[in-house]
């Protein structure tokens, strides 16, 4: 097992210095996530503009390096893409860090692709995955707009 | 006292984790098994097993005799009067519920008070909160000092004349602080109210003497005393056990039934409804029997120099803050790490084979009061020895060198 494969510079950079830590004014659409098992919360802000394309994203709440950093890595990645692709893009993420080798999704380019596979570490981790998928599940709320916080247990 | 003896005697430590030295620092989580207990379900299982009560056959009567000696053994462990006043349950959880859920149902009255701190594990938070629900009681919180401690001042001053139960913790899982149950007790019966202490972190660690501490309920974890999962016991007093009605309704538990009424058994099997664990409480007396054959005194003493130990050397290592510095101290080290969340030293310290925990233990109230969303926790047991926590602290140091800190 080796941790330098899970806690990549990269992670702990972000995990440090997360991205977008903060609230969007004006936000349009907004989700709360809870990790009952280790108390992680997230808030996500989302200010989609008449394109549905995200103008600004940021989140707020506190964790470990994994899900501070996911979801920094996250909002970095969303920001600029419609609710479509973002979606998508959620989805190629969760599908990687369950069983996927690989990202697959067209709507990332091939950096956006390397730096969220600094992610993947996790896999070997099964009782840390949720740290690192908490942000993207509450990012989809949002989104749908479902005003129910997304909790971990509650998952698959 | 040989350490390595007696930890040759818990199998897990011949296993190899991960390609690593097992070093088990969540014994307040639960403990490990002796070879002891874990032969004594098999032998059980493979042998003798019957379920116990009602059936004449040898069998029955041979496993009826072992459960029935486990009670004995409970009794003698933790001095109580009778051996009626023993009550097995599922776990130190289902004991907590049974008492408050038997208080509200014949006890306590609208608008009463039950006095808990704000150590409690929320095994002895909810089932009260159930009843503010039910029977609008009100919950009210002894708060912790600097230390983590829970003064007899501090439960003094939160006692209104509408207190009629204070539940408090013997040995907090978080802060370690030893409450003082005794002189608690011995206030709180001046004023009518009774008392009951969840000894999950009590029993293990700490001489038990029911009599002396004279609580009117005292709540045991099996599975954190060397013993099997599913288990628990509920010491009460007779007087309450007799008194107070029937916690869960079944077989075993009755004295006749009618289809107009019904009468209830006798002590111990009224609050034994339907099949016990049954090889769990034959085995417990392995476990019993092996923390008298070490001694309790011995392993307080043995606990004692461990956590003394192992506090020094946190707190020479900068960056590890401590939580709570009680002046009476069971088994527990809890503590942060400046910038690292506590999930992330759990994660890395497993990595080193070192086992702790990390997250709110149960205990939200006290991280809120504390202001943290979680905290690490290194807690020891009889098979701990100081090098293990000098490996704890060469992983914390492992841990702040992956992040890059000196």
């Amino acid at each position: 097992m080796n941790l330098k494969e899970l806690y990549q510079e990269i992670i702990l950079e972000h995990g440090k210095n997360p991205r977008n830590l903060r609230k969007t004014e004006n936000f349009n659409k907004d989700a709360k996530g809870h990790n009952p098992l280790c108390g992680d919360n997230v808030h996500v802000y989302l200010k989609l503009n008449g394109q549905k394309i995200v103008e600004d994203i940021s989140f707020e709440g506190s964790g470990c390096a994994i899900s501070m950093a996911s979801a920094s890595i996250m909002t970095d990645l969303i920001k600029g893409k419609n609710e479509h692709e973002a979606k998508e893009i959620v989805e190629d993420f969760l599908g990687m860090i369950k069983e996927n080798p690989e990202l697959n999704s067209e709507n990332l380019k091939e950096d956006e692709k390397t730096k969220l596979m600094c992610l993947s570490g996790v896999k070997k981790y099964p009782m840390r995955v949720k740290c690192a998928t908490l942000s993207w599940h509450t990012l989809v709320s949002a989104i749908d707009n479902t005003q129910e916080e997304i909790n971990t247990e509650r998952l698959d | 006292m040989n350490i390595d003896k007696i930890k040759k005697e818990f199998p897990i430590f011949d296993e190899k984790i991960q390609n690593n030295d097992l070093v088990y620092l969540d014994s307040a989580n639960s403990s490990q098994k002796p070879k002891v207990v874990i032969d004594r379900i098999n032998e059980f299982y493979s042998k003798e097993f019957s379920n116990v009560g009602r059936s004449v056959h040898y069998l029955a009567v041979a496993a009826t005799n072992l459960y029935e000696n486990t009670r004995t053994s409970v009794q003698k462990f933790i001095n109580a009067k009778d051996k009626n006043e023993i009550v097995f349950t599922k776990g130190a959880t289902e004991a907590l519920n049974l008492v408050a859920n038997i208080l509200g149902q014949n006890y306590l009255q609208d608008g009463d008070e039950v006095l808990i701190t704000e150590l409690e594990h929320h095994s002895n938070y909810v089932p009260w909160h159930f009843l503010r629900k039910s029977k609008n009681i009100k919950i009210n919180f002894a708060e912790i000092n600097d230390d983590g401690e829970v003064t007899l001042e501090e439960i003094e001053k939160r006692i209104t004349s509408r207190t009629k139960v204070i539940s408090i913790t013997h040995l907090s899982n978080v802060t370690g602080a030893i409450l003082p149950i005794k002189e608690i007790t011995e206030l709180a019966h001046s004023k009518g109210i009774i008392v009951v202490v969840d000894g999950c972190q009590g029993a293990p660690h700490l001489r038990l003497d029911m009599q002396d501490l004279d609580c009117d309920f005292y709540a045991i974890s099996c599975h954190k005393m060397y013993g099997p999962t599913g288990l628990g016991v509920l010491y009460g007093k007779k007087k309450w056990l007799e008194e107070l009605p029937p916690y869960q309704g079944g077989g075993g538990m009755i004295n006749e039934v009618k289809k107009d009424r019904i009468s209830y058994g006798d002590l111990p099997n009224k609050f034994e409804a339907g099949t016990m664990a049954t090889a769990q409480v034959i085995a417990f007396d392995q476990s019993i029997k092996f923390l008298e054959r070490i001694g309790i005194d011995n392993v307080v003493k043995h606990e004692a120099d461990l956590v003394e130990y192992g506090q020094e050397l946190l707190q020479k290592n900068n960056s590890v803050r401590l939580i709570g510095n009680p002046k009476n101290k069971g088994g527990v080290l809890s503590f942060t790490i400046e910038g690292i969340h506590p999930h992330d030293v759990a994660t890395i310290l497993d990595g080193d084979g070192v086992a702790i925990r990390a997250g709110h233990h149960c205990c939200q109230i006290l991280h809120d009061k504390l202001n943290i969303p979680a905290s690490s926790r290194a807690s020891v047991g009889i098979y701990n020895t100081r090098e293990d926590l000098d490996t704890l602290n060469d992983a914390i140091n492992n841990c702040k060198k992956i992040f890059n800190q000196k």
